[in-house]
């Protein structure tokens, strides 16, 4: 990496900065998911590794959420944006030399964040558990010139018009800045009491919503037509998809706190609105799952597509779980339960790690042009995040019934937590493999790189994926 | 090229976003910031000080930079005996909560009433002083207000040290509750619609004005804090339970903090956790009749700060 910090523009292969910021998600995807691990097993058996400061749960949580978000899942979504946006716009990255920069500033501060997080330096909220300095520092040397080169690569594009996938990148690439820098404030000015709660759950809502949930569909919408070759089912539903998004998903930062003494008025909006995510979801679902059409065998015969199209599927129950589950009825009997938890799981190890498994996957083989090194690792990584995931959301979603039935009932909490272990320890066994298939993963792309079959010039690693 | 054609598109992209942070921003937080205190956001305010989380005056979450709660017994300064008060002794150079240092964030009445009855505006940040919550009945409604009584009633900061009969550090008490993540699993909201019967009354509209930040908690895996001192008064019971929570509730899943004893226990002995951990687990395989003794903890230890902010959650 040092020899492209300070190399020429042109020197620097083209997918340079998108195969730094590729490898650099998988291996914060394999830290994240290992102190996932780790915590869980400290939930299912607590009397495991006592006495430490510094591996104890309330120091770590906030660790593995904020290594697979902010390393993983924003990784990602750079690795992805950095070699799809030239490919659609038939152009280079506006500048690798600042891809690669901002790799390095990425992974700098995102390990400074952590340390500090680790040893107790917080802000006390969640999802903006970072101290300000460190936000700022998100905010203007990590995303802002990720936002500018994808920005500036569409600006210079050498197609006529913009395809859906870029409208997505750009867009909240953009909005993230802004989510940043207004979601904290409270941070940055010091605003106090509701207003500070409030501004949490506006900034833990958004920063999903207005990232995580887009780009990860802007993926697929890349994904699925490039491998499968057929166009997209319908750009006006995709139009629909991106503008609701802005109109509806913005909104509803207030379902977060529905049992909280808000202005009632706040809640009620927050709650329509929340049901109104509902037509992105849909609208998106439906477009990608007809774009299959006539391709389905890819589903089972082409890797790319599996991961991806599993994340879409993946989506229909995330959306209906999450259009529904914040009305006040439901919210009522899963607030701050597990059932959250596994959703929250369900939208990021679910949905949008399966599609940038697919985006990491795809773009490591065509920017290098190598043939993957091995499908049967790829298929063992598949079905142990797939069946790590599973047992994790199903746990998970009943430990939270279980809760919620308790919480309804007012049932001393201790018995709760007594009929709850079991499903803990699932979780914890779910958890593990998913960490132990990313390691499996790293291995595989590792070889891709190193010893991975040379793709001849206009073949695509989809065309040989299925040589036999 | 560029974005010529899209010129349409971005202005409207521009206004649903402008649109849509106008109502969920810049409207809420205007219906929330005409809402006045009630008594217990003073008393948050008073009792933890600026900033529970990262701040200049306390970079690394030690608990420092924050008020003393006391309770007095008698008058600091004449000694004669009072009914039970509680005091919030801020010595000099402690951060002000945002209530103290800006007009506007107790609202309208309760800060008409700390000025003109209660001589907040005379407090400063540099020499410090002491605090009451105190209230007026006008036409049947109770105003609380703040009091500085350093002013109304001339109490020192030593003066009111020295009468202590109690010494609550549950500011400092409150940047334990942060820095260890206790709120990750025990949240400090009871919902509205039920937990009235196990966890008390939920917080209303008012309860929160100043307080930074509020940790409510999200993802309730144990029982609700809030009102935790009310249901549980006992230090012992805490003690055992904080240091091993196996010791008084064997199905806990709730860390130890027996780290939060810091080297020394009370009389200065070191606390071997190593051997306290064998002594432990053979009382659990029925190796020894009783548990090991918990170390009394120092005054002066981040577990007396956290004791003191569970036990004053009333």
């Amino acid at each position: 990496m040092i020899k492209y910090l300070f190399a020429k523009e042109k020197n620097i292969p083209g997918g340079t900065a998108a195969i730094f910021f590729s490898f650099s998600a998988i291996m914060w995807f394999i830290i994240g998911t290992g102190i996932g691990s780790f915590n869980a097993a400290k939930l299912a058996f607590p009397d495991w590794f006592t006495h430490s400061y510094a591996l104890q749960f309330g120091h770590m949580r906030q660790v593995h959420v904020h290594a697979v978000i902010f390393g993983w899942i924003a990784g990602a979504f750079a690795a992805s944006a950095m070699y799809v946006v030239p490919a659609l716009g038939n152009t280079k990255l506006w500048s690798e030399k600042l891809g690669v920069w901002n790799c390095l500033l990425w992974n700098v501060g995102l390990a400074l964040g952590l340390a500090t997080l680790w040893f107790g330096m917080t802000s006390g909220r969640e999802y903006s558990d970072f101290i300000w300095p460190i936000d700022i520092y998100i905010a203007l040397c990590m995303v802002l010139p990720l936002f500018i080169n994808i920005f500036m690569s569409i600006v210079t594009r050498r197609t006529q018009g913009i395809y859906t996938t870029n409208w997505f990148f750009a867009g909240s690439f953009f909005m993230l800045i802004i989510v940043f820098l207004i979601g904290n404030l409270p941070e940055f000015f010091h605003l106090t009491g509701l207003n500070e709660a409030y501004m949490t759950w506006w900034f833990a809502h958004n920063v999903l919503g207005l990232l995580i949930t887009p780009v990860a569909a802007a993926i697929t919408y890349y994904i699925v037509p490039k491998v499968t070759g057929n166009p997209l089912y319908s750009h006006r539903v995709g139009h629909l998809h991106f503008w609701s998004i802005v109109v509806f998903y913005s909104t509803p930062a207030a379902h977060h706190l529905m049992s909280s003494p808000l202005p009632e008025w706040l809640k009620s909006f927050a709650s329509v609105e929340g049901v109104l995510i509902l037509v992105p979801a849909v609208a998106y679902v439906c477009n990608i799952l007809l774009t299959m059409q006539g391709k389905w065998a890819m589903f089972v015969e082409n890797v790319e597509i599996k991961y991806t199209i599993t994340g879409v599927l993946l989506a229909i129950p995330l959306n209906m779980q999450g259009g529904f589950q914040q009305t006040r009825a439901i919210n009522w009997y899963v607030h701050g339960t597990g059932w959250i938890v596994a959703h929250a799981h369900l939208a990021l190890l679910g949905f949008s790690t399966f599609a940038e498994a697919a985006a990491v996957y795809y773009g490591v083989q065509t920017l290098l042009r190598r043939k993957l090194y091995s499908l049967s690792l790829a298929n063992f990584h598949f079905w142990m995040l797939l069946i790590g995931f599973s047992l994790y959301w199903v746990s998970m979603t009943i430990a939270g019934l279980i809760q919620g039935a308790g919480k309804i009932y007012e049932v001393p909490y201790m018995d709760i937590v007594i009929a709850e272990h079991p499903y803990m320890i699932v979780r914890w066994l779910g958890g593990t493999m998913v960490f132990l298939g990313n390691i499996v993963w790293l291995w595989n792309m590792y070889m891709t790189v190193k010893q991975g079959e040379k793709l001849a010039p206009g073949v695509q690693p989809q065309d040989v994926a299925y040589a036999r | 090229m560029g974005f010529r054609e899209y010129r349409i598109g971005s202005i409207l992209f521009g206004v649903a976003l402008s649109t849509s942070m106008v109502v969920t921003v810049y409207m809420p937080s205007l219906d929330i910031s005409g809402v006045s205190s009630t008594a217990t956001a003073l008393e948050k305010q008073l009792t933890y000080g600026s900033n529970s989380g990262f701040d200049y005056g306390d970079l690394f979450l030690h608990g420092n930079d924050k008020p003393t709660k006391v309770i007095l017994k008698k008058n600091p300064v004449t000694g004669a005996a009072m009914d039970d008060t509680a005091a919030y002794v801020f010595p000099a150079g402690t951060s002000f909560p945002s209530g103290l240092k800006h007009d506007n964030i107790l609202g309208a009445d309760v800060q008409a009433l700390s000025v003109s009855m209660g001589k907040m505006d005379q407090a400063a940040e540099v020499t410090g002083g002491v605090f009451l919550v105190s209230s007026k009945v006008t036409n049947g409604v109770e105003t609380p207000y703040v009091e500085f009584a350093t002013a109304t009633r001339g109490w020192g900061i030593e003066a009111t040290l020295a009468a202590a009969s109690e010494t609550i550090l549950a500011g400092a008490g409150k940047t334990m509750f942060v820095r260890e993540g206790c709120w990750w699993c025990h949240t400090l909201l009871p919902e509205q619609t039920h937990d009235w019967q196990s966890f008390g009354r939920p917080p209303v509209l008012g309860d929160f004005n100043g307080e930074s930040p509020t940790t409510f908690g999200s993802d309730r895996k144990a029982p609700d804090l809030l009102h935790v001192g009310s249901r549980n008064s006992s230090k012992e019971w805490m003690m055992l339970h904080f240091f091993n929570p196996r010791l008084v509730q064997p199905h806990s899943i709730m860390p130890r903090y027996d780290y939060l004893w810091g080297p020394k226990d009370k009389a200065g002995n070191v606390i071997d956790l190593v051997k306290w951990d064998e002594e432990f687990e053979a009382y659990r395989d029925g190796d020894s009749v009783y548990p090991p003794e918990v170390p009394e903890y120092a005054d002066d230890s981040e577990i007396r700060y956290l004791m003191d902010f569970v036990l004053n959650s009333k």
